[in-house]
């Protein structure tokens, strides 16, 4: 089973492959650069003069260790935590040594040998520090707490109005009320379910589905779903509770508050390496629960951010008569 | 205690097996209180049309309807000649469960069992809805004003959905809300409306409110025109609303922006 225990922004040794670790050491050492430039150049106006001169420099050697630490990343996983980071630091430091002469050799570099090695070694070593603080502050456990936290979060307005329709079902229709019991406590299940498992997104559909059957019972006609779900996407893996909060507050939103109902759209396709969910609802009247709503995309967007770091994304937009919901997910293969 | 005639109730919810629930639980209890449910409806106008036709001795309301809430329907049913009383239904809202409780408001949470509903039978028939509590619980609980205004017209109680008055204008006692068929009596105050719709309404004069997106334009009024400092078009009908001196810089800033 796929977990939040093995993603990449969770381990202290970072996942060179993964974007955001990316665009963070590109940042750290572009900055370091900037100050270096800084301490040398005289004045403000050879500042920039100082730090391309650098950068023709630093830039090679960084693409460079970027791309071998990458090859490599499965590898140094395995090792212990220390002597992963220790095999870092002298590979980069060979990088940093082999270029130092090479560019000696064709007369591009001045300065002493070891000067650039240890410039390298305390460059790497600082973004070690920082990526090893900033895997504890997200450490597993506090991460999977977190995420408890904001996964249990089903409305208690859809529980007691479900329960209520399924009380009036019980003399009448037996039969009927069993089924949406059957369905209220799978919902339930799923949602006290580990939230660092990922489930399959057939799972997810199933109970998005459910859910809209139990929403059904008490609007009736009011409510109706156009689901167009990519069939080669099914087994793709995706954080529990994706889908079934928004499809709540598309309903919450934008069925429940109009006389006459609407539609909820639900789009699931596959683009190349990216998932693509689409949800879209009517909007009614000027009185918009705008707070309600931040809420849970703001919930859905933190708990997007722990599993996949800067690598997922969640947009909304607000039409005339239309509120639409996008994420997009890398399609995460199962590790391991 | 009710009489021997069994107590009038009227249904109200947008979820039909909602109805059907409390529908079931006034049977189970008609032993012990007798009941005849007179009607359903699927929110407050509903209701309110209803209750135009047919008496009830209490209605039994659901909170948050499309259309007119539970709360806006108390307020309105106040108005009546021989209004019902009301008892709220609800599964789970914060706000309203917190203002009821403090203004001593009767109401059941769904799912509702039907020993606490023969109990509030017990107690609310016969109590007059208050028309001002609930218009201020209803604004505190939605935080916004009203979906539509009521008056009273040979003996009937008019709807007028806030969104088609073009604007609000004060005569000596009364308030007239004009839309673009007629004009309507109300039973207000100007600055009550001012404070209930400040998004919808722009105050233009001592006596005027114009709804904004009412407002076509403006003109100068003639130099010495002692009741207008200016005029203000509107569409969709043809007459002018003055507006006063100290008005008048606010509410051309309002058709530039």
């Amino acid at each position: 089973m796929t977990s939040i225990r093995h993603f990449p922004a969770t381990h202290p040794l970072p996942d060179w492959r993964n974007f955001g670790v990316m665009l963070r050491v590109l940042l750290g050492v572009n900055v370091l650069a900037a100050l270096g430039a800084l301490v040398q150049a005289p004045d403000l106006l050879n500042w920039w003069e100082r730090f391309m001169d650098l950068a023709s420099i630093v830039e090679p050697l960084l693409l460079l260790c970027l791309g071998v630490l990458s090859l490599l990343r499965d590898g140094l996983w395995r090792l212990r935590l220390r002597h992963g980071q220790a095999c870092v630091l002298a590979l980069t430091a060979l990088m940093a040594g082999s270029m130092h002469a090479y560019a000696a050799s064709l007369n591009l570099v001045d300065g002493a040998f070891s000067r650039s090695i240890l410039l390298t070694l305390a460059t790497t070593g600082l973004l070690l520090g920082y990526f090893e603080l900033r895997s504890r502050a997200f450490s597993p456990a506090q991460a999977e707490a977190r995420l408890a936290a904001l996964n249990a979060r089903i409305r208690p307005h859809f529980l007691f109005n479900s329960l209520n329709a399924v009380l009036s079902l019980i003399r009448a229709q037996p039969q009927q009320a069993e089924a949406a019991l059957e369905s209220l406590s799978d919902l339930f299940r799923a949602a006290m379910r580990d939230p660092a498992e990922l489930v399959s997104l057939a799972d997810e559909v199933a109970l998005g589905r459910q859910y809209l059957e139990l929403e059904q019972l008490r609007l009736g006609e009011r409510l109706s779903a156009d689901w167009q779900v990519d069939e080669a996407a099914l087994g793709l893996p995706i954080p529990p509770l994706m889908l079934q909060p928004l499809l709540e507050n598309a309903v919450y939103h934008g069925v429940e508050p109009s006389a006459t109902g609407g539609v909820v759209g639900v789009q699931i396709r596959r683009r190349g390496e990216e998932l693509h969910v689409r949800i879209t609802n009517p909007t009614v009247g000027q009185r918009a629960h705008a707070a309600g709503n931040h809420m849970a995309l703001a919930n859905i967007r933190e708990r997007l951010a722990l599993y996949y770091d800067l690598e997922a994304r969640l947009e909304t937009e607000a039409g005339d008569n239309s509120y639409e919901v996008r994420i997009v997910l890398p399609c995460q293969r199962k590790i391991r | 205690m009710p009489t021997q005639n069994p107590l009038k109730i009227l249904l109200v919810d947008d979820e039909p097996p909602a109805r059907e629930r409390l529908r079931t639980l006034l049977g189970d209890i008609a032993g012990q209180c007798p009941v005849e449910v007179v009607g359903e409806a699927a929110n407050g106008v509903q209701a309110l049309e209803f209750l135009q036709q047919a008496l009830a001795d209490v209605v039994l309301s659901d909170i948050r309807m499309p259309g007119m809430d539970g709360i806006e329907l108390a307020s309105h049913l106040g108005r009546l000649d021989r209004p019902p009383a009301v008892i709220f239904t609800t599964a789970y809202d914060n706000y309203a469960v917190q203002a009821f409780d403090l203004n001593a408001v009767d109401y059941l949470m769904k799912p509702v069992r039907a020993q606490r509903l023969l109990a509030a039978l017990q107690k609310v028939s016969g109590q007059r809805p208050d028309s001002a509590l609930f218009a201020g619980i209803g604004q505190a609980v939605r935080g916004g004003g009203r979906t539509h205004l009521s008056c009273h017209e040979r003996g009937r109680l008019l709807l007028v959905p806030v969104v088609e008055v073009l604007y609000f204008k004060a005569d000596l006692k009364y308030v007239t809300a004009r839309t673009v068929e007629r004009e309507y009596l109300l039973d207000e105050s100007l600055t009550h409306l001012e404070e209930e719709f400040p998004e919808r309404f722009l105050r233009l004069h001592r006596a005027v409110l114009v709804a904004r997106p009412a407002l076509a334009g403006f003109e100068k009024a003639a130099g010495d025109d002692a009741e207008a400092y200016g005029w203000a078009l509107l569409r969709g009908v043809s007459e002018k609303l003055p507006v006063s001196r100290r008005q008048w810089a606010a509410a051309r800033a309002e058709l530039t922006a």
